[in-house]
């Protein structure tokens, strides 16, 4: 992993999501989550629904500037959300990304370890902060291994 | 509630690579790791094996199930051992603390998925507004 560390810190280029009723339910039928407050006039977001935003975005994520992976030996390690507000169909999010930390260590079984904390904040039309998400991401030095 | 209160478990029996499609289109994530078996299987893969969060949704859900998705207000999970087709996913947890903070009840807790074998799927922790 290549760090700049001029970087670090740097939010990138807001990217918008619109976020529509049947993407809700299609999501919850995925995760077999047949909770009524998914469904119906009142529907909020699942938990774990903002992860659509990074693969349905027009170009994927912003604000990984700061580091270079090498995808192939990349792990998705944790992942965090923090909830500010509901997330409802018809929102328009904006959500901007920047990679908040980025650091190598000793591997367990040798070689080195390089860790980066990207995180989001989304944002809804009124200016109002909903979420944010924190994923922490790894490189190992040989090939993933499960 | 309060410490020590456990979370009602949440089962999902007999993973499918169904499951694993429709979870794919839904989230947008299309690794082929994730779906296309010839692929997996030249990548070194016994078979094609579930997205990690797809897991951490059915962490999500035990939580949610126990709190209401309106008091969750944060989430974290860590992926540890990967899902395979034909799993059966137990979620479990538990209260850890119970606080006030930012003008309301608090709980925290801890959220397990663990496997037909009893290895740790994914492992997280949760912040919650007391439902009660």
């Amino acid at each position: 992993m290549e760090i700049d560390r001029e970087q670090l810190g740097v939010w990138g280029a807001p990217l918008t999501m619109r976020v529509e009723y049947g993407k809700i339910r299609e999501f919850a039928r995925a995760i077999k989550d047949p909770d009524a407050a998914y469904q119906g006039d009142a529907a909020v977001a699942p938990p774990t629904f903002l992860m659509t935003i990074a693969h349905w975005a027009e170009g994927g994520m912003s604000g990984t500037r700061a580091v270079k992976f090498d995808y192939r030996r990349l792990l998705h390690g944790e992942q965090e959300f923090e909830y500010v507000r509901p997330i409802r169909p018809g929102d328009v999010l904006q959500a901007r990304s920047r990679v908040k930390d980025a650091y190598e260590k000793p591997g367990k079984r040798g070689g080195k370890m390089a860790f980066a904390i990207q995180e989001t904040e989304y944002t809804n039309q009124r200016g109002e902060v909903v979420a944010y998400s924190r994923s922490t991401l790894i490189e190992t030095e040989g090939p993933v291994q499960a | 509630m309060k410490e020590g209160d456990a979370l009602a478990p949440f089962v999902v029996e007999n993973l499918t690579r169904t499951d694993l499609v429709r979870y794919a289109g839904a989230s947008g994530d299309f690794n082929p790791i994730h779906h296309d078996e010839t692929f997996a299987k030249m990548a070194g893969q016994p078979s094609v094996f579930g997205h990690g969060m797809l897991t951490a949704a059915f962490v999500g859900q035990c939580v949610t199930r126990a709190v209401g998705v309106a008091n969750l207000r944060r989430l974290k999970v860590r992926f540890a051992t990967r899902v395979w087709p034909g799993d059966t996913i137990t979620c479990t947890g538990k209260v850890t603390r119970a606080y006030e903070a930012d003008g309301e009840r608090r709980i925290d807790g801890e959220v397990v998925a663990t496997n037909q074998k009893g290895e740790v799927a994914v492992s997280g922790t949760f912040t919650a507004a007391d439902p009660g």
